[in-house]
């Protein structure tokens, strides 16, 4: 997936309706626990669109895709 | 007898038979240990680091491990997110050989000495055995480090196959204790993995085997795993605590206690002390970064390091800067041969 034709704030990591760990809508209902989570495992939710994500877990970090929405990649090895 | 005569006289047994013999301790025994209380853990810790260090000496095997293939499984183990069968939020999807490659290599990198590629499926299927083949050859010509491999129930001809591809070492988990076992998975029997692991031990590769805990099974069950997996004699043994995952049947099981935990770790050590006993999933949730420690100094002398299957591990250098602190070097891989 050619990111750079993804436009910022529609990408699927970027703040959107949808909480990206649980699939909840971020508008209601408490997800600190999901923020927290995430040092635990990848974003498995688009928060642009809700739909599950197909995500690559490799040893030093993570791909995240939505079919709408493009990729989110995120290095979890400083 | 009081609880604590108890607790005291399996701990002597224990350091008479296995540290002092090197004898294993045997299903009743380990029953003992596991029923050990808070009070004794501290000392039942410290025997199995004794033990660790007379059988297996001070080095950590590390370990990457990868995803070739994930979710989409047609089995049914009740405490994996790659199932299909569940609910999961986990998707099927395919690892292309150059990444397979990088991760290889980044692994390396740590100074780990083995690289497993695991694939979430019942068996092989010819495509499976291609794309590992590729992967295999592509890594060996790139990276100097151990290829190992985990891609479910086997033939005796995927066995050959797998040497002949130069497979160091071979995992297939007995996941739970025979008697609990139908409580855990429904699609396949127990009897079925041991006999690929006993078809994997024959073929020269070497056996890595092991399990989860934390699953609900009973003390009893518990001990029941460490002793079945004595039996196989198995040349390292990953030891998984449930991370209860969402939309599976154990998904909402609580996370088992540090200290139930740590009396595992140890008694898998007791009951295995001549295997490398590997930290596998889970610790982060169930140990933390204290307990993680514990555990290093209670008879595990292996970790992974990085990122599990879907989940994610600690930073490397967190690991590695322990295992440094605890003068605890990593074994390196010309003594792995
Ligand atoms: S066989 Fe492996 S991947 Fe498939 S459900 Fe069981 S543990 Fe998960
Ligand atoms: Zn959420
Ligand atoms: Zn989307």
């Amino acid at each position: 997936m050619d990111l750079s034709a993804v436009s910022l704030d529609t990408a699927p990591g970027a703040p959107g309706a949808w909480c990206g760990h649980c699939g909840g809508p971020t508008s209601e209902g408490q997800h600190d626990s999901c923020v927290r989570m995430r040092e635990l495992e990848p974003q498995r939710y688009c928060t642009q669109c809700r739909r599950r994500m197909k995500v690559q877990v490799v040893p030093q970090g993570w791909t995240a895709t939505c079919i709408a929405h493009g990729s989110v990649e995120h290095s979890t090895w400083t | 007898m009081t609880t604590q005569v108890t607790d005291h006289d399996i701990l002597a047994t224990a350091r008479e038979q296995v540290l002092e013999r090197g004898e294993p301790l045997r299903y009743e025994q380990i029953l003992a240990v596991l029923q050990t209380s808070d009070a004794d853990l501290e000392g039942l810790l410290a025997l199995a680091h004794e033990v660790r260090m007379r059988y297996q000496g001070p080095e950590v095997e590390v370990e990457g491990i990868v995803s070739l293939k994930t979710g989409g499984c047609p089995e049914d183990c009740h405490f994996c997110s790659q199932s299909g069968q569940f609910t999961s939020p986990v998707r099927s999807v395919w690892l292309n050989i150059p990444e397979l490659v990088r991760a290889a290599k980044q692994t390396a990198a740590t100074g780990a000495s083995e690289f497993c590629i695991v694939a979430a499926v019942r068996g092989p299927d010819e495509r499976l055995m291609e794309q590992l083949r590729e992967g295999v050859a592509a890594i060996r010509a790139a990276v100097d480090i151990h290829v190992a491999a985990s891609i479910g129930m086997l033939t005796q001809e995927q066995v050959d196959d797998l040497v002949d591809m130069g497979i160091h070492r071979y995992n297939h988990n007995l996941e739970a204790g025979r008697s609990y076992f139908p409580h855990v998975v429904t699609t396949h029997t127990w009897d079925e993995r041991w006999d690929t692991c006993l078809m994997v031990k024959a073929s020269g590769m070497e056996l890595c085997c092991g399990g989860l805990v934390g699953m609900g099974e009973t003390l009893e069950q518990r001990a029941e795993l460490a002793a079945q997996l004595a039996e196989l004699e198995p040349h390292e043994v990953p030891l998984n605590f449930l991370n209860p995952r969402p939309g599976t049947p154990f998904g909402d099981l609580e996370p088992m206690s540090a200290n139930d935990a740590l009396r595992t770790i140890a008694a898998f050590r007791l009951a295995l002390p001549r295997t490398i006993l590997r930290y596998a999933g889970g610790r982060e949730l169930t140990l933390g970064d204290l307990g993680t420690r514990d555990g290093l100094l209670g008879g595990i002398n292996a970790v992974i390091v990085g990122n599990y299957l879907t989940t994610l591990g600690r930073d490397p250098r967190e690991d590695l800067a322990l295992l440094q602190e605890l003068n605890m070097p990593i074994k390196a891989l010309n003594e792995t041969l």
